[in-house]
C-alpha cells in the first residue's frame, strides 16, 4: 500500500500548521486552485461523456442522487444518540450525504497509479451527489425544529432564508455549477474541440491537486486543536461514519454493475464529506448548527482519514466484491 | 473652510455568508450605499481566520442618517445575532455631499 504523492503535500500541510510555521497560502490562491479543479474535473468527464450514450447512465445519475439523499436520514437517529442535538445532527448528516470533490480527485489518482479501470464519466457523479445531502439535511433541521417548537422549548432565531434562495445557491452554487459546466462544455466540445487547452485543464491536474491538498492540510491541522474540544463524540463520528458508508456506497456501486475502480471510486464519494459546499449552505439553512463541528469532523478527521487509510481499503473492497 | 455634514458611520463585522441578505438589509432600510471588505479575527467564543469558506468574516460600513442606522443596526442584532458572531458600532462622521447618503 504506497501512499500517493499528493497525499504527503496534504501530510506536510498538517505538519505545518502542527509546528506553528508561518506557511500561508494566499486566499485568492485558494479560491483559483478550487475553481481549477471542480472545471477540471468537469471538463475531463464531460469529454468521456461525448463517447457515449447520455441514457444509459440515468439508472446511475438516479442511484447516486438518492444515495446522497439517504445518507444524512440514516446518519441522523444515530447522531441524536451521540447527544448531538437536532440542528448539529441534521447538518453534520448533510456534510456527509454532499461529497468531496478532492477525495474523489484522490481515488481516481490511486485508482489510475493502481492501473484499476474505473466509469470515465465518474464526475457526472460527483455533480449530481453534491446537492441531495443538503436538501436532505435542511429537511431534518427544519423537522427536527417544528418537533422543538411542538414541545414548547427555545425556538432560536428566526429564519433568514427561504427555499427559493437556498435552491439558487446550492443548484446555482459554484461547485454545483462549475462541474456540470465543465461537464457540458466537455460533452459538447468532445476531445477534439477541448484538445487545445489540453494543456491547462488536463495535464497539470495532478500537480494543482498536490498544491491544494497542501492548503487542506494546512486547514486540517488547525481543525485537529479543535477535536479536544469536542471530545470522543467527533472521533467516533469522524473515523466510524466513513467506512460504514463506504460499504454502502461500494454496494450501490455493484448493483449497479460498475466496474472495480467505479465501485471503489462510489465507496469513496459516499464517505467522503463536503467541506466546500455544505458548511456554507448549513451556515445560511441551518444557522443554530455548529458549524465548528461539522468542519472539524468533516474536514480534521474524515477527509485525512479518507486520503490516507480510507481510499485504499476502498479499493480492497472493490476488489473483493466485484470478483 | 469648507462645509461639513454629521451623519453615522454604522459597521457591522460578521459572517462573510450574510453578505447578500446584509445588503438586501440595508438597502431595505434606506441606507444608498455600502462598502464590504473581507477580514479576519477573534473573539471571546472563537477565531475566524477565513481558512475556509463558512470561516470568512466580512466588514460592512455603511454611512447614513442617524434613524437609518438605528434601524439597520436593530435588525441585524434581532436577525442575526443569536446564531452569528455579528460586531455592529457606530460613529459620528462628516460628509461633503450630505445628499448622498
Amino acid at each position: 500500500m504506497v501512499i500517493d504523492v499528493v497525499v504527503y503535500f496534504f501530510i506536510l500541510g498538517v505538519f505545518a500548521r502542527l509546528v506553528k510555521s508561518d506557511l500561508k497560502l494566499p486566499e485568492a490562491l485558494y479560491e483559483t486552485l478550487s475553481i481549477y479543479l471542480l472545471l477540471a474535473i468537469g471538463l475531463k468527464g464531460g469529454i468521456e461523456l461525448s463517447k457515449q450514450p447520455v441514457a444509459t447512465l440515468a439508472p446511475q445519475v438516479l442511484a447516486c442522487m438518492a444515495l446522497g439523499f439517504v445518507i444524512p436520514v440514516v446518519l441522523f437517529p444515530f447522531l441524536r444518540k451521540l447527544r448531538l442535538n437536532g440542528a448539529d445532527a441534521a447538518a453534520l448528516g448533510a456534510h456527509y450525504g454532499s461529497v468531496s470533490v478532492v477525495t474523489f480527485a484522490v481515488a481516481t489518482a490511486a485508482l489510475t497509479r493502481q492501473g484499476i479501470a474505473y466509469e470515465s464519466h465518474a464526475a457526472l457523479w460527483v455533480a449530481v451527489m453534491e446537492a441531495p445531502g443538503l436538501v436532505a439535511g435542511i429537511l431534518l433541521a427544519r423537522w427536527a425544529q417544528r418537533k422543538t417548537v411542538r414541545q414548547g422549548a427555545e425556538t432560536g432565531a428566526p429564519r433568514s432564508a427561504g427555499w427559493g434562495a437556498l435552491a439558487h445557491d446550492v443548484l446555482l452554487g459554484k461547485s454545483v455549477l462549475l462541474l456540470m459546466g465543465g461537464l457540458l462544455i466537455g460533452a459538447l466540445a468532445g476531445e477534439a474541440g477541448t484538445a487545445p487547452i489540453k494543456a491547462v485543464f488536463i495535464d497539470p491536474f495532478k500537480g494543482v491537486l498536490a498544491l491544494f491538498l497542501l492548503e487542506l492540510g494546512l486547514v486540517a491541522g488547525g481543525r485537529l486543536a479543535e477535536v479536544r474540544r469536542f471530545g470522543v463524540a467527533v472521533l467516533v463520528i469522524g473515523l466510524g461514519v466513513p467506512p460504514v458508508l463506504a460499504v454502502a456506497g461500494a454496494l450501490v456501486g455493484v448493483a449497479l454493475g460498475l466496474s472495480t475502480g467505479g465501485v471503489a471510486v462510489l465507496a469513496a464519494l459516499a464517505a467522503s464529506a463536503s467541506y466546500i459546499a455544505a458548511p456554507t449552505a448549513m451556515r445560511i439553512a441551518v444557522p443554530e448548527a455548529n458549524a465548528a463541528l461539522s468542519i472539524t469532523a468533516a474536514l480534521g478527521i474524515t477527509f485525512p482519514f479518507n486520503i490516507v487509510v480510507g481510499i485504499p481499503l476502498y479499493i480492497l473492497l472493490a476488489k473483493s466484491l466485484t470478483t | 473652510m469648507i462645509n461639513k455634514y454629521p451623519k453615522t458611520l454604522l459597521v457591522i463585522i460578521t459572517e462573510a455568508v450574510l453578505e447578500n441578505a446584509l445588503v438586501r438589509d440595508v438597502r431595505e432600510r434606506g441606507a444608498q450605499g455600502w462598502t464590504v471588505a473581507e477580514v479576519h479575527g477573534g473573539g471571546s467564543e472563537s477565531v475566524r481566520e477565513g481558512a475556509w469558506e463558512a470561516d470568512r468574516t466580512i466588514e460592512m460600513k455603511v454611512i447614513c442618517e442617524p434613524d437609518v442606522a438605528d434601524a439597520i443596526a436593530s435588525h441585524v442584532l434581532a436577525a442575526y445575532a443569536t446564531n452569528y458572531s455579528v460586531v455592529v458600532y457606530f460613529s459620528a462622521v462628516s460628509v461633503l455631499r450630505p445628499d448622498r447618503y
